[in-house]
C-alpha cells in the first residue's frame, strides 16, 4: 500500500518534470491551491483506507473537485478582491494536519 | 478486506499528485530563475553592442581624422570642393548673383475697358510671365528673377486670382523680369519677331526692356525640401 504510493508519486513526479508544460506565472497560485486540495484528499484516502471506510467514488471525486473547487474559489477571490485562497490555505492545511495525525496514531497502534 | 479499486484510485490520484507537483516545482523554480537571469542577459546584451558600436566610432574617428589631415594637406582639394559648391549653388539659384543683363518691365495695358470688352484681355497672366522666362532661358539667360523672386528649377508662376504666385510669394504687376546673361543676346532673343514679347507688345502691354551692365538677382530665400527624393547612388562605406 505505501510502496504503492510513494511508487506512484514518484512515476507522476518524473512524468511532470519530463513534460514540457510551464505553467504561466499567473496561474501558478491557483495550481498550489489546487496541488494543497488534492494532497489533502489523498491524505484523507489514506485515512479512510486505514480505517476500512474507503470509497472509491468519494475519493476520486473529493479529488478532482476539491482541486477545481479550491482553484476556483482563489480565482474567483482574485476577481472579487477578496483573498479567498487563505481560506482554502487554512482549511486545507488544518485537514492535511488532521489527516496525518490520524494516520500516525494509526501507524503507532499498528505497530 | 480493501478492493482492488481503492489500490487502483489510489495509485492513479497519487500519479496525477505527482504529476501536479512536478508542474508546479518547475514553474515556480522558472519563474524565479527566469527573471534575474533576463535582466542578467539584457544587460549583456546591452553592453555588447554598446562596446560595438563603441569601436565602429572609435574607427571612423580615426578615418575622420585621416580625411581631415588629408583635405588640410590637399589645398588644392578645398578649393576644387568650394569652387564646385559655388558653381552648384549658383545652378541651384541659393546665392545672389550679378553681372550685365537685362531688366524687362512688363505691365496691364492701360486703356480703359471699353463696356463688353473681358478684363481678362488687359491684364498680365501667368502664361504670359512662363512664355517670356522660358523665352529667357532660351535666349541664354543665366539666373532670373521674377520681381525679385528668384527663379529656380521648383519655382512656379502661377495665377492665384488677380495676383501671381512666384515660389509660393504673391506679387503683382508691374513684374520687374531680371536675368544676366549676354544683353544683346538676351534682347536679340527676347524682341526676336513674333516672339512672345513682340506679340505683348501689339496687343498694347507696356513693355520696357533695357540692358543693363550690372544686374542684380537675388538668391532663393524660400525653403528646399525634397521630401520624397533621395540622390542615386552607390552604397560605398566610408573609407
Amino acid at each position: 500500500m505505501w510502496l504503492l504510493i510513494i511508487f506512484c508519486l514518484l512515476i507522476g513526479l518524473a512524468i511532470g518534470f519530463q513534460m514540457p508544460v510551464l505553467l504561466p506565472l499567473i496561474y501558478a497560485k491557483y495550481m498550489s491551491i489546487a496541488i494543497l486540495a488534492a494532497l489533502d484528499s489523498v491524505l484523507g484516502g489514506i485515512r479512510a483506507y486505514m480505517e476500512d471506510g474507503f470509497d472509491t467514488t468519494i475519493f476520486v471525486s473529493g479529488f478532482v473537485v476539491n482541486a477545481l473547487l479550491a482553484a476556483g474559489l482563489a480565482y474567483i477571490g482574485d476577481k472579487l478582491g477578496v483573498e479567498l485562497y487563505l481560506a482554502a490555505v487554512i482549511v486545507f492545511g488544518v485537514r492535511i494536519f488532521q489527516n496525518l495525525a490520524i494516520i500516525r496514531r494509526y501507524l503507532v497502534k499498528k505497530y | 478486506m480493501q478492493s482492488k479499486s481503492a489500490k487502483i484510485s489510489i495509485a492513479i490520484v497519487s500519479l496525477v499528485l505527482g504529476i501536479m507537483l512536478a508542474v508546479q516545482f518547475k514553474t515556480t523554480a522558472s519563474n524565479n530563475a527566469a527573471q534575474l537571469p533576463a535582466r542578467v542577459e539584457d544587460v549583456a546584451q546591452q553592453l555588447n553592442s554598446v562596446t560595438q558600436e563603441r569601436d565602429a566610432l572609435a574607427e571612423e574617428i580615426v578615418s575622420l581624422r585621416e580625411k581631415l589631415s588629408n583635405v588640410r594637406k590637399n589645398d588644392q582639394a578645398m578649393a576644387d570642393l568650394q569652387d564646385e559648391l559655388q558653381k552648384t549653388s549658383m545652378v541651384a539659384g541659393t546665392n545672389a548673383v550679378e553681372g550685365p543683363g537685362i531688366i524687362l518691365t512688363v505691365n496691364d495695358i492701360p486703356r480703359k475697358i471699353q463696356p463688353g470688352e473681358d478684363p481678362n484681355d488687359t491684364i498680365v497672366h501667368d502664361s504670359d510671365l512662363n512664355t517670356l522666362v522660358n523665352d529667357l532661358k532660351s535666349s541664354g539667360a543665366e539666373a532670373i528673377s521674377v520681381n525679385d523672386q528668384r527663379i529656380i528649377a521648383m519655382s512656379e508662376i502661377r495665377c492665384a486670382s488677380t495676383l501671381m504666385l512666384i515660389n509660393t510669394r504673391r506679387v503683382g504687376p508691374p513684374f520687374v523680369i531680371k536675368a544676366t546673361g549676354n544683353p544683346d543676346m538676351l534682347e536679340s532673343g527676347m524682341n526676336i519677331n513674333g516672339g512672345w514679347l513682340s506679340i505683348m507688345k501689339g496687343w498694347g502691354y507696356q513693355i520696357n526692356l533695357r540692358k543693363s551692365e550690372k544686374v542684380q538677382i537675388p538668391a532663393y530665400n524660400g525653403p528646399i525640401r525634397f521630401e520624397y527624393s533621395v540622390p542615386v547612388e552607390k552604397e560605398e562605406k566610408a573609407e
